[in-house]
């Protein structure tokens, strides 16, 4: 895995949303405003964990022809032109389960990523993935939530690599306001037993939940509705840019 | 419990539901073998639901087709108009136990929506429904009789606007609120521990039956029917006949010649999707396929986990009646019986009109369901 730049800032994009062309330059223009990696989707479609605007996404972009081989061709491509942030493919276990798991993750290693989230694969169901990834030295991001108990949270921080991702609140993705003083007591706790990045994710949507989130130990974070949001509304990438320089300033003064 | 049917099941959700599932299960093992909950179970089940349902000898209809003597289980009869309700029950009294103050289920036909409102009503539950807009405009009469009930439905706008998205829904819904709702899932699918607390729920149908058939016939059945949408009604006819020598045939929809619900009979490959590793019509790169049938119910792109391991161990038959088939199973049925079954049963019953001749053969068809809900659709078909 490249190195994660730390606090980090790591957006989600929906590969394909409105289409490829779109994507690269919002990925680019998002690396030159602060983004320390990208959280790309490969969209499916039954997205079960997210919400409205990220289904929305997806359906735009499934819309507009895109596959899984198309966006591990974007991937390589961006890693051509010098994209050099992590890159984790984000995706539903049935997009890698359908192509065959030896090969996607082939693939997906080829294509310049350096792991992926899957958010329907719990870790008692990740054992074919998980050991495909090592073969490949790809990373496969584990899920947190505020309702681990310390048992559980041990067991996945145990097999987790790369990064921790904690889940920000009970539900599905989509930008809330506010922070939550359950996020924040579970990064305290995870911080306590591991040294692995813990970034932080779901309902951010502004620097100052974010900054708040990074006070209290938290590595990083991702935002994905609010972004696709500010895109979808302005049909360009500067507004997206300038969230990020935003989002990344603050960041670093929360250190 | 047995997270796996074979190599299917499995439970794929969010992190964030694992804990609620763990505890689904802890609660599920203890109500079980509880003495009296069961008792309460039964006694809805008798004196609410009308059970035990007949194990009715369809002469007229054996005379007719000539295929042997064609019994009906007769869950059409219940409570409600279906099969749905005996899982509706025993999920909404366990809630009830776990302390839950609310019930969600997604719902196709509309029958599951209806019993879930149902049992709602009975034990005093909030309830919530997701409905594909397509199913709900095609299946008026239930969205009414669910709000008559004091249910709210939520129609699903997003994907093929039926049966999987208002699953989708619901999970959303469930992981976001597992606090003090409930999902009661209508079909034996979805994450482990579901497919096994629907099947046993639904275990009373075989059950009855097999002691039915060895009452009037003295010995056991040659074969049992039942239509196949996520494998709700089958599974529950079947798993009292899993280790006797009794050929079983899940009958799914066969569609209109274009599209079609042929997950174990088609094309399906294995996926995972809803928390379930199973069959799946997918594209070539794993996207969900869009499926259709004439009946709501059966309009699903994937199919039970117990069931894709009993066609794995070929313990279990699958083959496929289309459209028209049931068309005229449906009138076929209401003019030699004088019984109107729902479309998803009608195609359990055109199964058995295409079969091979025999005359000392003993079929039981499961009648899962009444068509009464069905008769504005098909009244529209026929004109």
């Amino acid at each position: 895995m490249r190195e994660l730049k730390k606090p980090a800032l790591m957006p989600y994009v929906c590969c394909g949303d409105p289409n490829v062309q779109f994507t690269k330059k919002l990925i680019k223009a998002m690396v030159a405003n602060g983004a320390d990696a990208i959280e790309l989707g490969i969209p499916f479609s039954d997205p079960m964990a997210d919400g409205k605007t990220i289904q929305e996404a997806i359906t735009r972009a499934l819309k507009g022809g895109m596959t899984p081989g198309k966006a591990l061709e974007m991937l390589k491509e961006l890693r051509k032109e010098g994209v050099e942030v992590p890159i984790f493919i984000m995706t539903y276990y049935n997009i890698p389960f359908s192509s065959g798991i030896a090969n996607f993750t082939k693939l997906a290693k080829e294509a310049g990523a350096d792991g992926f989230i899957i958010p329907d694969l719990p870790i008692e169901e990740s054992d074919e993935l998980r050991s495909a990834c090592d073969e490949h030295d790809l990373v496969l991001v584990q899920f947190i939530t505020p309702g681990c108990s310390s048992e559980r949270l041990e067991k996945i921080v145990k097999n987790a690599k790369g990064f921790l991702y904690a889940v920000s609140v009970l539900g599905i993705t989509g930008a809330r306001d506010g922070i939550s003083e359950d996020a924040i007591e579970l990064i305290k706790r995870t911080k306590k037993i591991t040294e692995l990045p813990v970034v932080i994710g779901f309902g951010i949507s502004n620097e100052a939940q974010a900054s708040q989130y990074v006070k209290a130990g938290a590595d990083g974070v991702i935002i994905g509705s609010k972004i696709a949001k500010i895109y979808s509304n302005e049909n360009s990438v500067e507004e997206v840019a300038r969230f990020c320089s935003a989002v990344k300033e603050k960041l670093q003064k929360s250190k | 419990m047995k997270r796996y049917f074979g190599k299917y099941g499995g439970q794929f959700v969010p992190e964030t539901l694992v804990p609620a599932l763990a505890h689904l299960e802890e609660e599920y093992c203890k109500i079980k073998d509880d003495k009296s909950f069961q008792e309460n179970l039964s006694n809805l089940l008798f004196d609410y639901c009308g059970r035990p349902t007949p194990l009715y000898l369809a002469k007229r209809l054996s005379k007719k087709l000539g295929v042997g003597r064609i019994y009906l289980k007769r869950e059409d009869l219940l409570h409600t108009g279906a099969h749905k309700i005996n899982n509706a029950i025993g999920q909404s009294l366990l809630a009830k136990k776990m302390g839950k103050k609310r019930i969600i289920a997604e719902t196709g036909a509309g029958q599951h929506g209806v019993a879930t409102a149902t049992a709602a009503a009975l034990l005093g539950l909030e309830c919530e429904i997701y409905m594909g807009s397509t199913d709900a405009k095609r299946q008026e009469l239930n969205v009414f009789k669910m709000n008559l009930l004091g249910t709210k439905v939520n129609i699903v706008e997003s994907g093929s606007k039926t049966l999987k998205d208002a699953i989708n829904e619901a999970l959303r819904d469930y992981t976001a609120n597992f606090k003090d709702t409930h999902y009661l899932i209508g079909s034996a699918l979805g994450p482990h521990p579901y497919p096994t607390i629907v099947r046993d729920f639904q275990s009373v149908i075989g059950i009855e039956a097999k002691k039915q058939i060895l009452e009037k016939e003295g010995k056991l059945p040659d074969c049992l029917v039942a239509c196949v949408g996520g494998g709700s009604n089958a599974i529950g006819l079947f798993s009292a006949f899993l280790d006797e020598p009794v050929e079983m045939i899940g009958v799914e929809a066969g569609g209109n010649g274009k599209q079609h619900a042929e997950r174990l009979t088609g094309k399906a490959r294995e996926g995972v999707l809803h928390g379930m590793k199973s069959y799946f019509l997918q594209d070539e790169n794993g996207q969900i396929q869009n499926t259709y049938s004439v009946s709501a119910g059966l309009d699903y792109a994937g199919v039970g986990p117990e069931h894709s391991n009993l066609k794995e161990m070929e313990r279990a038959k699958y083959v496929s009646v289309n459209d028209q088939e049931a068309l005229s199973a449906f009138k076929t049925l209401s003019q030699y019986e004088g019984i109107t079954p729902a479309l998803e049963s009608a195609h359990a019953v055109g199964y058995v009109m295409k079969m091979e001749k025999a005359e000392d053969k003993t079929i039981i068809i499961n009648l899962s369901g009444r068509g009464d809900k069905d008769a504005p659709q098909v009244m529209e078909l026929l004109k």
